[in-house]
């Protein structure tokens, strides 16, 4: 009679993971893909970084085709070319956001000095020196701006996700249908619209309010869109819990499926606020773009950061690019705030406050 | 045995009114939210009567010469009044130059963007997956003024360089020609920007729609001793088709309507130029925006009705794409 004298739990075995050799044979064809392209480059007229990547991009998937190949024949030899495609697919999908993150703070920091946070721009010109005048009239225009272009589209879009969701009525495909249509009316469109419909027949000047309606136009879809998927989410439980509490619908819509949506309806909106945040085209065609402070969007020119970046770009002297960068570092901060809050509120758990 | 059962009065309660009517409450909750529904039906058609309202006399005295000349010419009079016989507004120029940069960023930008989200939904590590989808995600926050700017002064001498190389090389084939040698701010170059512009749109669609293939049918194909490559083959491509190509027109809509970024690194030139390296080239947008300052009323009207055609044709794509992104997974085994 044998007694187990001890439980041997086998460790869980990964057949599929890369072994220290599969590794070192990696490191080995990056290794002879280099001195290859190396080599090529050296020898032939071919020069210039871009001759180093695609000779070392072709070395690469011809020696892991015919490594694998001779290890485990033509399917695993298709297979690691075709890892070996998306992996550089990814590569250059990231190169362009690393070069943007990096170009905006390299060349947007030497403009960057306390008095952009205190003056604005009505005693200066865009080709003064950098240390003279500043943004703040422009903050505070993109920020009146997206105040009030999120005042006009939050209900619309919140309301048009609850119709989608709670009501369900007949004009749910059509609307859903429009939503999806309406997030790809371009920015000028917008604009176009706005300056038809309200600057040629009333207003007749620029004003911040126009420039609000059209952010309006391009966030409501990104609303309406995010709010629809966090609804989705609230569970049909809760629904009918609150029915069969004796509420109406509208009880438990309001008391129960809005409050449980909370963090992912702020997040709909902040996500909004990121789409139009820097959006350029409308904002050229309707607010105008003054120097000084205006804290009315109803009357008077209202400066931007978008607009302050495009005309200090346009200026054209090296101080003024300057000007532009730092600018535009200042508007991809506010973005990267937004979008950063955005996901930490969307990855708390739906239905949860 | 039939006996009527008889009560008296007294026992029976009184009816009670069972209905489905719904009260004030919610016919009033009903009603609010429905009209916030249908907002985006009105918006988009008050879009339509407005561009048609105002753009109406230029289509109307232009005809279809507004979708095929490439002349915009707003004349003036001797009085210094806009003199409508001999101003001339054609947009054909711009059309074709807004789908030379829209097709070439898609031809660019798509294979780019479908890898990598076949690399993020079926290579990936999860760590390394978390922070890729985090950063294209936030790349397509990012405001099209700063994919405006980095493509002028960073995008633009590397891209001269490869134009440059591609003229070299591919010379003979009729669109890489040049007329004179001058490759700045060209076609090929705003593609390439639109491109990176939609690298994070298409990639984030068809991520989500290859997340959804049937993890059954994708462990079929392993069981049956599938490699990785041959899953994907066999399962999630078919399965993806059609989304994959919805995505690709999502792409291509954004980057036929967008302004800042082409107006800064294009330039624009009022000719149908099919020589994608030459240095002219432009979009409708961009030239609405180029227009739009010094604009009389009248060729207000004209980029009026410009505008018009951009958005019917922006729906159309969008309207296109998202029928055909909504039929995914009827195809495929």
């Amino acid at each position: 009679m044998s007694t187990i004298d001890k439980v041997t739990v086998p460790a869980p075995r990964k057949p599929w993971a890369a072994s220290p050799i599969d590794r070192v044979k990696t490191a080995g064809i990056v290794a002879v893909a280099v001195l290859i392209s190396w080599l090529v480059v050296a020898v032939t007229p071919m020069s210039g970084k871009l001759a180093y990547a695609v000779i070392f991009f072709f070395a690469y998937l011809v020696i892991d085709f015919v490594v694998s190949y001779r290890k485990a024949g033509r399917p695993a030899a298709m297979d690691s070319l075709f890892r070996g495609l998306v992996t550089t697919a990814i590569i250059i999908a990231v190169i362009p956001i690393v070069s943007i993150l990096a170009t905006v703070w390299i060349r947007g920091h030497r403009g960057l000095h306390w008095t952009l946070f205190t003056k604005d721009m009505h005693s200066n010109s865009f080709t003064d020196p950098v240390s003279q005048g500043g943004l703040v009239h422009a903050i505070i225009g993109t920020f009146l701006l997206v105040i009030f272009a999120m005042i006009i589209s939050v209900p619309i879009g919140i309301l048009t996700a609850l119709y989608l969701t709670e009501i369900r009525g007949r004009f749910t495909r059509p609307i859903e249908f429009l939503v999806q249509a309406m997030s790809g009316v371009p920015s000028i469109v917008a604009g176009l619209f706005i300056y038809a419909a309200i600057l040629i027949p009333f207003t007749k000047t620029v004003n911040g309010i126009q420039g609000s309606l059209a952010l309006a136009i391009l966030m409501i879809p990104t609303v309406a869109r995010t709010s629809q998927e966090v609804l989705k989410l609230i569970p049909g439980d809760l629904r009918e819990a609150g029915v069969a509490l004796g509420g109406t619908q509208w009880r438990s819509v309001a008391l129960v499926v809005v409050p449980a949506a909370q963090s992912g309806l702020i997040t709909a909106m902040i996500l909004g606020v990121a789409r139009v945040a820097g959006e350029t085209a409308p904002i050229l065609l309707l607010t105008g773009g003054s120097g000084t402070k205006n804290y009315n969007v109803f009357s008077g020119s209202l400066g931007s950061l978008p607009n302050y970046v495009w005309q200090a770009f346009a200026a054209g002297t090296p101080e003024s690019i300057t000007r532009a960068w730092a600018g535009i570092l200042v508007l991809l901060v506010i973005v990267v705030i937004l979008f950063t809050s955005a996901r930490i509120l969307g990855s708390r758990k739906v239905g949860k406050k | 045995m039939s006996s009527t059962l008889t009560q008296s009065p007294a026992l029976i309660p009184e009816k009670r009114e069972i209905t489905t009517k719904p009260r004030l409450s919610d016919r009033v909750f009903r009603g609010v939210v429905t009209s916030g529904g249908l907002s985006s039906l009105v918006i988009l058609g008050l879009i339509l009567i407005f561009l048609l309202f105002n753009g109406y006399s230029t289509l109307k005295s232009q005809g279809i010469h507004f979708l095929t000349s490439s002349n915009w010419q707003a004349a003036v009079n001797d009085a210094g009044q806009f003199d409508a016989k001999n101003s001339h507004f054609g947009i054909a120029a711009m059309l074709i130059g807004t789908m030379i940069v829209a097709v070439i960023a898609v031809i660019v930008g798509v294979p780019i963007s479908v890898g990598a989200a076949v690399y993020l939904t079926f290579y990936a590590p999860t760590a390394i997956k978390k922070i890729m989808v985090s950063a294209i995600d936030l790349m397509a926050a990012f405001p099209s003024v700063l994919f405006g700017l980095w493509g002028f002064f960073v995008l633009e001498s590397t891209g001269e360089y490869w134009a440059k190389l591609l003229n070299k090389y591919f010379g003979w084939i009729p669109i890489f020609k040049l007329p004179a040698p001058y490759v700045t701010r060209s076609p090929f170059i705003a593609g390439l920007v639109l491109a990176i512009m939609i690298i994070p749109i298409v990639t984030s669609i068809s991520r989500e729609i290859f997340s959804q293939t049937p993890l059954d049918r994708i462990q079929a194909a392993y069981a049956l001793g599938g490699t990785r490559f041959a899953m994907l083959r066999a399962v999630a491509f078919p399965y993806a088709r059609s989304g994959i190509v919805g995505s690709i027109m999502l792409g291509l809509g954004r980057a036929m309507g967008e302004t800042v970024a082409v107006y800064t690194v294009l330039n624009i030139v009022y000719q149908v130029n099919w020589h994608i390296l030459f240095s002219a080239g432009g979009n409708v947008a961009s030239m609405i925006l180029l227009k739009f300052g010094e604009a009389s009323t009248y060729e207000v009207k004209a980029l009026m009705a410009a505008g018009l055609v951009l958005f019917i044709l922006t729906l159309i794509v969008n309207s296109l794409a998202n029928v055909i992104v909504s039929r995914t997974g009827k195809s495929g085994r």
